[in-house]
């Protein structure tokens, strides 16, 4: 019967890492359908915004209060990992509480800083649902979430909690056991929160509190394995992804824009025509119309969002009630990511689907109401980018369309013609001076 | 007023300390001549030497690439870096933070390297240096004044404290809005904004910030930057207040604050 258990355990283990590898392979295929770019520069740099920004979470601290309870969700999920490793071990080799006798006292202390990690991460679970079901927080309501988005973080926070109580019901149940001496069960210690629980379990028989704990063990553990499968399929793959984000950051200072050297040696050329290599051949495209034509960096955006909405609740275009969100561009950034990912899975190389990231998913009319305000990147806690998304389809929409609104047109041959986005004679820049 | 030239100043031999950076808007908008005008001002009472591109000077391009014409922006960054280069600039002032951002984070990559200030920056190192002397119980000694981050200036570079320290010097009593330093809310007109209609929405930006604005109880908003301050201006008109506020830019304290 333990064989059986431990086939089944390893079973299970390999079935599920390897269709998240799968699938985590899928991802990193898809980011880098996106446009090289090295971003290694300045490495001690980049360590210490790994460390700052996401291990240190520094900018969800701008509001401290909503910040704590991140943490300890955040610290619970790292924390607890070194429980499953406990768990996977356990399952491997038939034991029970592997680590009990050789940590000893440790031990004890150690179980009870995961109870109350536990805890903390079901109250928090619990408070985040009240905030995105009850008190309906605005960013939270937000039209972009209609439908799975929304579905998604509930079921996160769902799901966390049933984790949680699994957890806290297996303990409880094995120290009811211990108490009577079960040999299966070695005494390992009171344990803080199940202790305060289990009067609530002693009426149980042996047999009844073992069918539980094993319930619990098992339902926990596979719980973990389904969610890893989940990840990727959800907003929340930004446990993973918000670190690499952070390390790959742009360090440059928010103003800056992206230089295009294509057309800088274009300028060039016409400017200074001795200069032009014989050969130049014109660059295949301006901007971005597609995934294509984006930076690996922005894909790796747009995998890391996890939708809170900080950025469309700080633009200033969104909160006058334009169409633009910053959050809804990432959003259809990864959509049409995991469109064209499906496209390849089919095809075995991406066809032509008749479809763009520009005007399928992500409208002329939102691209336009952005001031580049750099409120959107300001507010991401996982150093996300919707700017520089929103600039390269707007360099695409100028340069491969021509299509600007009348005004902006008008201002282009002002600045061609005037040196001014005005009609103003250049010859009366001075005047000011004059008078 | 007289001020020099950079095509005088070499005809002369002369070098200024600085290249005064005028900007499409400080030239030919007249709302922003002002300020233009009251940043000179300061300059010339001070002693500081500085001469102006005049006609030379053309759009930094930065509307036309915000709007997505990188050949426009290319084209005006090249005309800019050829004259700038030519008369060996080493440091240059601008009244307005666009200009500001271009010239001193997207020029460098184009050729032109320059050190280049804003000049809510210098004012306040005019005021520490003793250059700049400011009147006992000035104009807005004790006055509420509330500072409207430009996005350009602020998220765009990290200035936040330079402008709000000359107010300081000036004795006023400074509010701050809900939404302010990195947190402060766009006026609107960036990104090319500023020269096409709004998209469908409820409400115009500027009256959103506006309505921010006169929330705080300041009789002066300050600005530092000719299209916040148009935006601004334009937001007071709107709410029908501009009998009890005023916008204007820290220049245009300063100068008037100035012994």
């Amino acid at each position: 019967m333990q064989y059986i258990q431990q086939i089944i355990f390893v079973a299970v283990s390999a079935v599920s890492i390897w269709l998240f590898a799968r699938k985590a392979g899928e991802i990193r295929r898809n980011i880098f359908l996106g446009k090289d770019e090295n971003l290694n520069d300045y490495p001690s740099r980049r360590w210490k915004n790994l460390l700052l920004l996401a291990f240190g979470q520094k900018k969800m601290f701008s509001n401290p209060l909503v910040a704590i309870m991140h943490f300890i969700i955040y610290a619970g999920f790292i924390i607890i990992n070194l429980e499953v490793l406990e768990i996977v071990l356990d399952g491997i080799l038939g034991k029970h509480r592997l680590f009990a006798a050789p940590l000893g006292s440790l031990y004890n202390w150690l179980i009870n800083a995961f109870e109350f990690l536990a805890v903390g991460v079901l109250l928090v679970c619990i408070v985040f649902l009240c905030r995105r079901n009850i008190i309906k927080l605005k960013r939270f309501i937000g039209k972009d979430l209609n439908g799975w988005p929304r579905s998604d973080a509930n079921y996160i926070l769902f799901t966390e909690i049933v984790l949680m109580s699994l957890f806290l019901t297996m303990n409880v149940t094995d120290l009811v056991l211990q108490g009577r001496g079960n040999s299966h069960y070695p005494v390992t210690g009171q344990f803080y929160f199940s202790g305060l629980l289990s009067n609530l379990f002693t009426g149980l028989s042996d047999g009844t509190l073992v069918t539980i704990e094993r319930i619990c063990w098992w339902l926990h553990i596979v719980g973990i394995f389904a969610f890893l499968n989940y990840l990727p399929y959800s907003k929340h793959l930004h446990i993973m992804l918000a670190f690499p984000n952070a390390y790959y950051a742009r360090l440059e200072v928010q103003g800056k824009m992206k230089n295009m050297p294509s057309v800088q040696n274009e300028v060039l050329y016409a400017m200074q025509p001795e200069t032009a290599p014989t050969d130049a051949a014109p660059p295949a495209r301006f901007g971005a119309k597609d995934i294509f034509d984006l930076s690996w960096k922005n894909l790796m955006d747009a995998y890391s969002c996890t939708e809170c909405g900080r950025c469309t609740a700080a633009c200033p275009a969104n909160t006058t009630g334009k169409l633009l969100s910053p959050r809804k561009i990432m959003m259809a950034t990864r959509d049409r990511m995991e469109d064209v990912g499906k496209n390849i899975n089919a095809n075995k190389a991406f066809v032509d689907d008749g479809k763009s990231l520009l005007h399928d998913y992500i409208s002329v009319e939102e691209l336009r109401a952005c001031t580049t305000c750099n409120a959107c990147v300001e507010e991401c806690p996982v150093s996300i980018s919707p700017l520089e998304i929103i600039l390269e389809l707007r360099r695409s929409l100028i340069m491969e369309e021509s299509n600007a609104p009348q005004e902006w047109n008008g201002m282009f041959s002002n600045m061609e013609n005037n040196f001014a986005p005005w009609k103003f004679s250049p010859d009366e820049r001075d005047q000011w001076a004059a008078e | 007023m007289k001020v020099m030239t950079m095509a005088e100043m070499a005809m002369n031999g002369e070098t200024p300390e600085v290249l005064f950076w005028v900007g499409c808007a400080g030239s030919f908008d007249q709302r922003a001549q002002k300020i233009t005008k009251a940043f000179a001002s300061i300059l010339d009472k001070v002693g500081f030497s500085y001469a102006i591109l005049g006609k030379e000077e053309a759009c930094t391009g930065d509307p036309a690439r915000r709007a997505g014409n990188e050949f426009l922006f290319q084209m005006m960054a090249y005309q800019n870096i050829q004259v700038l280069n030519g008369y060996g600039i080493k440091k240059i002032v601008t009244t307005c933070p666009h200009c500001f951002n271009t010239l001193k984070n997207e020029y460098p990559e184009l050729g032109g390297n320059y050190e280049v200030i804003h000049h809510t920056t210098l004012l306040q190192q005019l005021i520490d240096e003793g250059r700049i002397k400011l009147k006992e119980g000035g104009s807005f000694k004790g006055k509420k004044i509330s500072f409207h981050d430009s996005c350009y200036l602020g998220r765009a570079n990290n200035i936040y404290e330079a402008p709000r320290k000359v107010l300081e010097a000036l004795d006023a009593e400074l509010v701050e809005m809900k939404r302010c330093r990195s947190k402060g809310l766009c006026c609107g007109a960036g990104g090319a904004q500023m020269f096409k209609e709004d998209e469908p929405g409820d409400k115009r930006i500027n009256i959103e910030r506006t309505d921010e604005a006169l929330a705080t109880g300041a009789g002066f908003i300050a600005a530092a930057c000719p299209f916040c301050n148009t935006m601004m201006t334009d937001g007071v008109k709107n709410r029908e207040k501009e009998q009890e506020v005023e916008v204007l830019d820290i220049a245009e304290m300063v100068a008037q604050s100035m012994i």
